[in-house]
């Protein structure tokens, strides 16, 4: 389970209203305990490095970025929980391209983004062996 | 020499759950290798079979990615900071 507020749901979501028809991304800031609940409580927006042509239905966070989230979080006592992204016009359902490029215990929220307006979230966790996307609730 | 080894959450299950060790290194490749030494299970994780490291496997010593340095050859300063930073991607279609 995923627990975030309201607020941050927000921001989530309008992140993905300001890039469409394009795709954003960032890192979920939080607080993070192996066996239990994670609390995200920031984000921290990054640019997608896809080239401009590629950004409609693909996303990338180079290492600097994800660095420059790592630090973020250490420096408030907090952790890199996961990654959010939205789909423009399309469901907020993990693509197999998805799966390929995730790690296991990462979160990951997925937005729906319908003709500019963001829809659905859910978050997913990748399964030990790849095979598969594991939807766990958002608690907001 | 000792060093402070970042793993990223993704990692930290092979690692019996730590965000950070302290090892004895003077390289990020002495640093990572000393890491998959301590925890065996994460060595099919950083490492290729043939010995590199993966692909998706980056290190920074400091700020700087070792790939614009000398690889697993760049120097730690002793009480440096060696992270180790997955890629991520994805996209809808
Ligand atoms: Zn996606």
């Amino acid at each position: 389970m995923l627990r975030m507020t309201s607020s941050l749901a927000r921001e989530i979501r309008a992140q993905g209203e300001a890039a469409y028809p394009n795709e954003c991304c960032g890192a979920l800031l939080g607080l993070w305990d192996p066996e239990g609940v994670r609390e995200a409580t920031g984000i921290f927006p990054i640019p997608n490095a896809r080239e401009s042509g590629e950004q409609y239905h693909r996303f990338v966070i180079t290492p600097e970025d994800f660095l420059r989230a790592e630090k973020a979080a250490r420096a408030e006592g907090l952790e890199v929980l996961g990654f959010y992204h939205s789909h423009p016009d399309h469901p907020a359902a993990p693509s197999d391209y998805d799966r390929e490029h995730a790690l296991p215990v990462y979160a990951y929220v997925i937005t729906a983004v319908a003709d500019g307006r963001a829809e659905a979230m859910t978050s997913w966790r990748l399964s030990p062996d790849r095979a598969r996307f594991d939807p766990e609730d958002i608690l907001i | 020499m000792a060093v402070t080894l970042f793993i990223p959450a993704a990692l930290r299950p092979f690692a019996d759950n730590k965000a950070a060790v302290i090892l004895p290194a003077k390289t990020a490749g002495e640093a990572v290798a000393a890491l998959a030494a301590a925890y065996p299970d994460i060595q099919q994780h950083l490492y290729e079979p043939g010995g590199a490291l993966r692909s998706f496997v980056n290190l920074f010593v400091g700020d700087t990615n070792i790939k614009n340095a000398d690889g697993l050859n760049t120097p730690v300063p002793d009480g440096g900071e060696v992270t180790l930073v997955p890629a991520i991607a994805g996209g809808c279609l």
